[in-house]
C-alpha cells in the first residue's frame, strides 16, 4: 500500500518534472489593449497557452515601439525557446531581431507585419490577411447588391496597415463592378466617436445618404457608431443602406441580430489554436517555413 | 463725414480680442458654403433641427466643456493635459455601474465624483506638492487610460456597450426642436460664469495666474485657489466624459477623447487667453471650440482624402493664430504702403 503511494508519487514528481523540462517558454510581445478586438486576442493567447502546456511570458507594450524592444530584449536575456511579436509598428525592428537570430532564439510574428532587411530574420508569419478581408467585404457586397452601389467608406487610423489593405482588398473586387463605386471615404480612426462623427457630416453632404446603397467600415466600433448617426437621423441601417464591415465583435453580433447591420468579417481572435501548433511544430524540428502563414477569415451574415 | 466714423470704429474694432475668432469663424463658414451648396439647410428630423450648423454646436459641446475647465486651470498659469484621460475614467465607471445595475442618476453622479476625484488628486500634485503643472498632470494623463481598463476588467470588459435613457438623453435627446446637449452646455457655462464671475473666484484665479507671491502677501490662498482650480477642471471634463460616453453608448477607454487636452488648450489660446495665466475668458473659450469644430467638420465634408485632414487643420490653425497676433499683424501693415499708421 505504502509502496503504491510512494511510486504513485514518485510518478507524479517525475511527471512533473519530466513535463516542466519539455513545456516551452515562449515570450510575447502584445502591442497593447486597445478596442474590443486585442483584449481578447491576448485572453486567448494566455488561455490557449495552457492547453497546449506552454509557459507563456506575455508583456504588453502599451502602444510603445521602445517598450516592445525592451520586452523582445528581456525575453532574449532569459533564453526563452522562441518569441512571439505582435509588432506596433512595421519598422526599427532589424537590431533587435539580430540579437535574437545570434541567441538562437526563432522569431514568430502574429497580427502585423515588420519590415526588415534580411527575411531570415523571423520565421513566418501568422495572421489574418487584412487584404482578403476587404476582399470578403467587397465580394459580399457586389452579390447582395448585384453588382450596382454607391459605397460611403469609413476608413481605419489613415495609414495604418488594415485601413490600407482593407481598402485596396474591397476596391480590388468593387473595381471589377463598374456600377459599383465609393462616393464619400473618410477616417474614423477605428472608434465609435470617429465612425459616428464621420457618418453625420456623411448625411448631410450626401442629402441624408439619397441615393447611397451601402456603408464599408474598416472595424465594427465605427459601423457602430454610423449605426448610430443613421438611427438618429431617422434613417434605417441595414435596411436603408448595406452595412458591411469587419472585426465580428459583440457588439455587432447583436447589432446583426437586429438587423441593423447586414455583414460583418471576422478577425478572429481565438488564434491561438492556429498560432501555437506551428510553433510547436517548428521547435520540436525546425525547417523552412512559407514567410507568411494565413488564418483563414470568415463572414457573418444576419442569418 | 459719418461714413468716416463708420470707418474709425471698424479700425477700431480690431483691438477687441472678440474680433478676430469670429471672423476666423465666419470664414471657415463661408468656405463651407462654397463647398457645399446646401451647407446652411436646416431641416426638422426625427424631431430635432438637423443640418451642419447643429451639427457643429452639437459636435463642439463637450470640446468647449473641456476648454472652459482648462480655461480656468490656464487662468492661474497652470494646464491640465489629463482632461482625455480623465473621460476616459468616466466611460469606464459609467459602463462598468450600468452593468452592476446601479440606478442612473446615482451613475451620472458617480461620473462626476470620479472627475471631481481626478481633479483633486491634479490639485494635490500642484497646489499641495508644488509640482510643475504639466508634469503633475501628465502622470494621470498617462495612467488615466490604463486606469479606465482596469475598470473595464471589473466585469470582464469584452462587450463594455449599453444602453441608459437617462445618459442618452442627456447627450443625444433633444427638448423641442433642440439638442439636449445644447442645454446641458448652456447650464454648466452659466454655472461656471456665475462662480467666475460673480464670486470673487474668478478675481483670485487671475490673481494668482498674474502672480501667486503678491497675491498670496494680498492675503489671498493661492494654493487653496489653484486647487479648486483643478477640482472645477476635473468635473468639467467629467461632464463632457458623460456626454461623450453615452453618445457612443461604449466605453473605450484607449481611443476616447484622443489628443483632446491639445484641443481644449487651443481653443482657450484662440479664445485669446495667454499660457501665462491671469486671465479667464469664458465665452470666448467657447467661441474657440466653436471655430475648431466648424474646421472639423468642414474637412469632413470637404471631400478631400482624409490624408489631408490634419494638415490643413494645422494650417487653418496657423493662419487664426497669425490673425490673432498683434506684431503679424503690424509687421503686414508696414509692409504693405500707405497700410501703417
Amino acid at each position: 500500500m505504502l509502496k503504491n503511494a510512494l511510486a504513485g508519487a514518485a510518478f507524479a514528481v517525475s511527471a512533473l518534472v519530466c513535463s516542466t523540462a519539455f513545456a516551452q517558454t515562449i515570450g510575447f510581445s502584445q502591442v497593447g489593449s486597445e478596442g474590443d478586438w486585442r483584449p481578447a486576442f491576448s485572453a486567448n493567447m494566455q488561455e490557449s497557452a495552457k492547453d497546449y502546456g506552454i509557459d507563456l511570458k506575455f508583456a504588453n507594450a502599451q502602444g510603445k515601439q521602445e517598450e516592445q524592444l525592451r520586452a523582445v530584449r528581456a525575453f532574449i536575456a532569459q533564453g526563452v525557446d522562441a518569441i512571439i511579436i505582435a509588432p506596433v509598428v512595421v519598422t526599427g525592428w532589424d537590431q533587435v531581431l539580430q540579437e535574437a537570430k545570434e541567441a538562437e532564439i526563432p522569431i514568430f510574428l502574429v497580427d502585423r507585419d515588420v519590415e526588415v532587411k534580411d527575411p531570415s530574420l523571423y520565421v513566418t508569419r501568422i495572421s489574418a490577411d487584412f487584404n482578403l478581408e476587404g476582399k470578403l467585404a467587397g465580394a459580399w457586397l457586389a452579390a447582395e447588391s448585384k453588382g450596382t452601389c454607391k459605397i460611403v467608406e469609413l476608413q481605419g487610423t489613415t495609414g495604418s496597415a488594415p485601413a490600407i489593405e482593407r481598402k485596396k482588398g474591397f476596391e480590388a473586387v468593387i473595381g471589377q463592378f463598374p456600377a459599383m463605386e465609393i462616393v464619400a471615404t473618410q477616417s474614423g480612426d477605428f472608434t465609435t466617436e470617429g465612425g459616428k462623427k464621420v457618418m453625420e457630416a456623411f448625411i448631410k453632404s450626401t442629402n441624408n445618404l439619397d441615393g447611397i446603397c451601402a456603408s464599408f467600415a474598416h472595424n465594427d466600433n465605427m459601423q457602430l457608431g454610423a449605426i448610430q448617426a443613421m438611427k438618429e437621423a431617422g434613417l434605417k441601417p441595414g435596411k436603408d443602406v448595406l452595412m458591411v464591415s469587419v472585426d465580428y465583435v459583440p457588439a455587432i453580433v447583436e447589432a446583426l441580430k437586429a438587423g441593423e447591420a447586414n455583414a460583418s468579417v471576422e478577425l478572429r481572435s481565438a488564434v491561438g489554436k492556429f498560432i501555437y501548433p506551428v510553433i510547436l511544430d517548428y521547435l520540436k524540428s525546425p525547417q523552412e517555413l512559407p514567410k507568411w502563414i494565413v488564418i483563414p477569415s470568415d463572414l457573418h451574415t444576419a442569418n | 463725414m459719418s461714413d468716416r466714423g463708420t470707418l474709425n470704429r471698424i479700425i477700431a474694432l480690431r483691438h477687441n480680442r472678440a474680433v478676430w475668432p469670429l471672423l476666423a469663424l465666419a470664414l471657415i463658414l463661408i468656405v463651407d458654403g462654397f463647398i457645399s451648396p446646401n451647407f446652411f439647410d436646416i431641416r426638422i428630423v426625427e424631431g430635432r433641427l438637423f443640418g451642419n450648423l447643429i451639427d457643429i454646436l452639437y459636435r463642439a459641446v463637450p470640446a468647449a466643456l473641456i476648454a472652459l475647465g482648462m480655461a480656468v486651470v490656464i487662468g492661474t498659469k497652470g494646464i491640465d493635459l489629463s482632461v482625455g484621460s480623465i473621460i476616459a475614467i468616466c466611460g469606464a465607471v459609467i459602463a462598468w455601474r450600468i452593468q452592476a445595475g446601479d440606478p442612473h442618476l446615482l451613475i451620472l453622479f458617480y461620473a462626476l465624483v470620479a472627475g471631481a476625484v481626478c481633479g483633486v488628486w491634479n490639485g494635490f500634485l500642484v497646489a499641495g506638492l508644488g509640482i510643475q503643472p504639466i508634469i503633475a498632470t501628465l502622470v494621470l494623463m498617462v495612467a488615466g487610460r490604463g486606469i479606465g481598463l482596469l475598470i473595464n476588467l471589473f466585469y470582464g470588459g469584452t462587450n463594455p456597450s449599453f444602453e441608459s435613457e437617462l445618459l442618452q438623453g442627456l447627450s443625444t435627446g433633444n427638448i423641442w426642436l433642440i439638442p439636449t446637449r445644447l442645454f446641458v452646455a448652456l447650464g454648466l457655462f452659466l454655472a461656471l460664469w456665475a462662480l467666475i464671475r460673480r464670486t470673487a473666484l474668478g478675481l483670485f484665479i487671475e490673481a494668482v495666474g498674474g502672480n501667486a507671491a503678491a497675491s498670496n502677501l494680498a492675503g489671498v490662498n493661492s494654493r487653496l485657489v489653484t486647487f479648486f482650480a483643478y477640482v472645477i477642471c476635473g468635473v468639467m471634463a467629467a461632464a463632457a466624459g458623460v456626454i461623450m460616453t453615452a453618445d457612443t453608448h461604449t466605453s473605450d477607454p484607449v481611443s476616447v477623447a484622443m489628443y483632446s487636452e491639445l484641443d481644449a488648450i487651443l481653443a482657450v489660446v484662440i479664445g485669446g487667453a495667454s499660457l501665462a495665466g491671469g486671465r479667464v475668458f469664458l465665452g470666448m473659450t467657447v467661441i474657440g471650440a466653436l471655430v475648431i469644430q466648424a474646421l472639423t467638420t468642414s474637412i469632413l465634408i470637404s471631400g478631400l482624402p482624409p490624408e489631408y485632414n490634419l494638415v490643413i487643420k494645422a494650417l487653418v490653425v496657423m493662419a487664426v493664430l497669425f490673425l490673432q497676433s498683434d506684431n503679424a499683424r503690424s509687421a503686414i501693415s508696414r509692409l504693405i504702403p500707405g497700410g501703417s499708421r
